[in-house]
């Protein structure tokens, strides 16, 4: 479990982040950053702030504004024998390299017969509410999930996002890593040392009895304020948060949803052919004969995201939604 | 002193008739029914993958294209793997899992053809920032036809090449055609002019003399190993079949006649075959030597491909990931 007693320094997400990079460069030379504003700027977020002073710019090189040119050139260096973290600064943009990401770097491992490898680390990030509108505000770790040889990950605490990210680096595939972008300055226990957190491993945040919510990255935090309120209601929620969508664990979902008989999935993907849906399915596929209601799910609203805060907040799944639908979801299964 | 020095016109002549046989036997294969997917012909271009990789190492980088049969061949590959991996055997290049347009050779420094247009550039020019930041003087050749120049990836690669003085060449193919449409309904201004907007030196070529090729490519190479930077070369040629096997009726976009006048008036392997015999470096007997044992090399691989057997079922779901 992540919160142990060393554990006591608290770092932001943003510190947690740039320590994972900056340990990662220490440990291999061959790890560099590339992207746009990352050296000096340290990025629009300030999350590789001051790592351009220590590895300098040959390390952390600013890009042009050349999405599909840069992670092209970042892919080109990882079949070579480089270990590229490529920053694309908002996640709508992936669409601009998605050639590169989704034709070239998920698939030269497969399509050379396992002898070209790419392991190739994208930073990008995901999360509306920040008022930044359509072009700036989408989560799309669903897009990249559907496309084999691809790995997903998406940290919702500082200490995962450490670990993870080194996972991340080490791994010999191409691994895209989502950040919320309204959680850089979430703090948490992050302890210094090296550690590394495994891909496929959900971690289960709170134990409960009655009802299974599946969150991902900002969701979790959602789900946990609902399970505080369904517990007034004497309503035991466990909360599980899959880490990463590619590869998936399976079973700890549907070991879950065996016991509890209830299961929402919580996730600000848009909600249609979302991961959502993946994982709402193989929670059905897996525990159908315990489940006493069909898996619900509650992704961001089928619309482009718009600007207004009084629309804007309505696009995103609440802890007040997920408390509504899981009483009526455990009401109807008693 | 480079690996390079020791090639001699015959060997060119030899590697350029070899890439001519293998591409008319993957015609045969094809036509005949042998050989499942698509076929994109290099026949008509092969002077220019003989000389470019000829001014290049063993560790040298190449990306390549849909068309890169030429390109592979021309970097190292053995004609027996390219023939099983045409045909899909587990003995290809790829394991069958590549297939004509996919096949990389890591041995010889072949990232892999490409079948997204322009898709490779990223590849070859990340290749060329690999081999500067591990401070080898490997250089990285990115092939891709006039057709690229349509895509905007090629000017951010070039972009940031000229901004990092990266080892990166850009050959530019020129077939005259993207598919079915000549270059000039596709293409505004000056070719050349786009290279050099970066401050990338840019040369047009006679993409038909390998010799000429051969000298471009080495400056180009030259350049690259001593870190003077990218450059680009655009070597005019001419792809004497269809855009694939499959087309036949070409008469909607060129005419019979000048297709007629480049298979015999530019073609580069008679070209290199009449200069050879006028300088004395061969005869009509020792050419004819080279191509039985081209035409043996080629039938050998074509049974050895033939007679391999397929992958297992079991192989689809390995390599998804490393």
């Amino acid at each position: 479990m992540p919160e142990q007693a060393v554990a006591e320094r608290q770092l932001t997400m943003a510190e947690a982040v740039r320590e994972a990079l900056a340990q990662e460069m220490r440990r291999d030379p061959r790890v560099f950053i590339m992207g746009e504003d990352v050296a000096e700027a340290g990025t629009p977020f300030k999350v590789l702030k001051g790592l351009v002073d220590e590895f300098g710019t040959e390390r952390v090189m600013d890009t042009p504004i050349s999405e599909a040119g840069f992670t092209g050139i970042a892919l080109g260096s990882a079949m070579t024998g480089m270990r590229p973290v490529v920053d694309i600064m908002f996640g709508d943009f992936l669409f601009i390299a998605l050639d590169q990401i989704a034709n070239q770097a998920a698939k030269v491992h497969y399509m050379s017969g396992g002898k070209l490898s790419a392991p190739i680390v994208i930073r990008t990030t995901l999360g509306a509410t920040r008022r930044s509108a359509a072009q700036h505000s989408q989560s799309l770790h669903a897009l990249v999930s559907h496309i084999p040889g691809l790995k997903v990950a998406l940290p919702s605490t500082p200490y995962d996002a450490k670990g993870l990210m080194k996972s991340a680096i080490r791994d010999g595939n191409p691994v895209v890593i989502f950040e919320d972008k309204m959680m850089f300055t979430v703090k948490g226990s992050v302890p210094e040392n090296d550690y590394t957190i495994p891909f496929g491993q959900a971690d289960i945040k709170r134990e409960g009895t009655d009802i299974t919510l599946v969150a991902t990255s900002s969701m979790v935090y959602v789900a946990l304020a609902a399970a505080d309120t369904l517990a007034v209601d004497g309503i035991s929620a466990e909360v599980i948060d899959p880490r990463t969508t590619v590869p998936l664990d399976v079973d700890t979902l549907v070991r879950s949803a065996m016991k509890t008989g209830h299961a929402i999935v919580i996730d600000e993907g848009y909600q249609s052919y979302g991961v959502t849906a993946e994982i709402a399915s193989v929670i059905a596929d897996g525990a159908f004969y315990q489940l006493d209601a069909p898996v619900k799910r509650m992704g961001a609203m089928d619309v482009p995201i718009p600007f207004s805060p009084a629309l804007e907040d309505l696009t995103v799944p609440t802890a007040a939604m997920v408390v509504e639908l899981a009483r009526e979801l455990v009401r109807k299964g008693n | 002193m480079s690996a390079t020095d020791g090639v001699t016109p015959l060997d060119l002549y030899t590697r350029m008739l070899r890439i001519r046989l293998f591409e008319e036997q993957v015609n045969d294969l094809y036509t005949s029914a042998k050989m499942p997917g698509l076929a994109h012909l290099y026949i008509g271009e092969e002077a220019v993958a003989v000389g470019v990789c000829s001014a290049l190492r063993d560790d040298d980088y190449i990306t390549s294209t849909h068309r890169g049969h030429g390109h592979c061949l021309a970097k190292g590959a053995s004609v027996d793997r390219m023939f099983a991996e045409l045909l899909g055997k587990e003995a290809g290049y790829c394991r069958g899992k590549g297939g004509s347009m996919h096949i990389a050779d890591q041995e010889k420094g072949n990232l892999g053809a490409n079948a997204i247009v322009a898709g490779s550039v990223g590849i070859a020019t990340g290749a060329a920032l690999s081999a500067k930041k591990r401070s080898t003087d490997q250089v990285s050749v990115c092939f891709f036809g006039e057709g690229a120049l349509g895509q905007g990836i090629v000017y951010e690669c070039m972009n940031m090449a000229a901004l990092w003085k990266l080892p990166v060449i850009y050959v530019c193919e020129n077939n005259l055609y993207n598919e079915y449409t000549h270059y000039r309904e596709t293409t505004a201004g000056d070719i050349a002019l786009r290279a050099q907007a970066f401050g990338i030196p840019s040369v047009e070529v006679d993409g038909q003399d390998v010799m000429k090729v051969r000298e471009a490519a080495a400056a180009a190479v030259q350049r690259a190993r001593s870190g003077g930077g990218p450059s680009f070369l655009m070597f005019m040629t001419y792809r004497q079949r269809g855009h694939h096997v499959g087309d036949i009726d070409r008469t909607y976009y060129r005419s019979k006649d000048e297709e007629r006048r480049w298979a015999e008036e530019r073609d580069p392997l008679r070209a290199l075959a009449q200069v050879l015999i006028s300088d004395g470096t061969a005869d009509a007997a020792s050419l004819d030597r080279i191509e039985e044992e081209v035409r043996t090399e080629i039938s050998e691989g074509v049974k050895f491909a033939l007679e391999a057997p397929y992958p297992s079922p079991a192989e689809v779901t390995e390599d998804v990931y490393a």
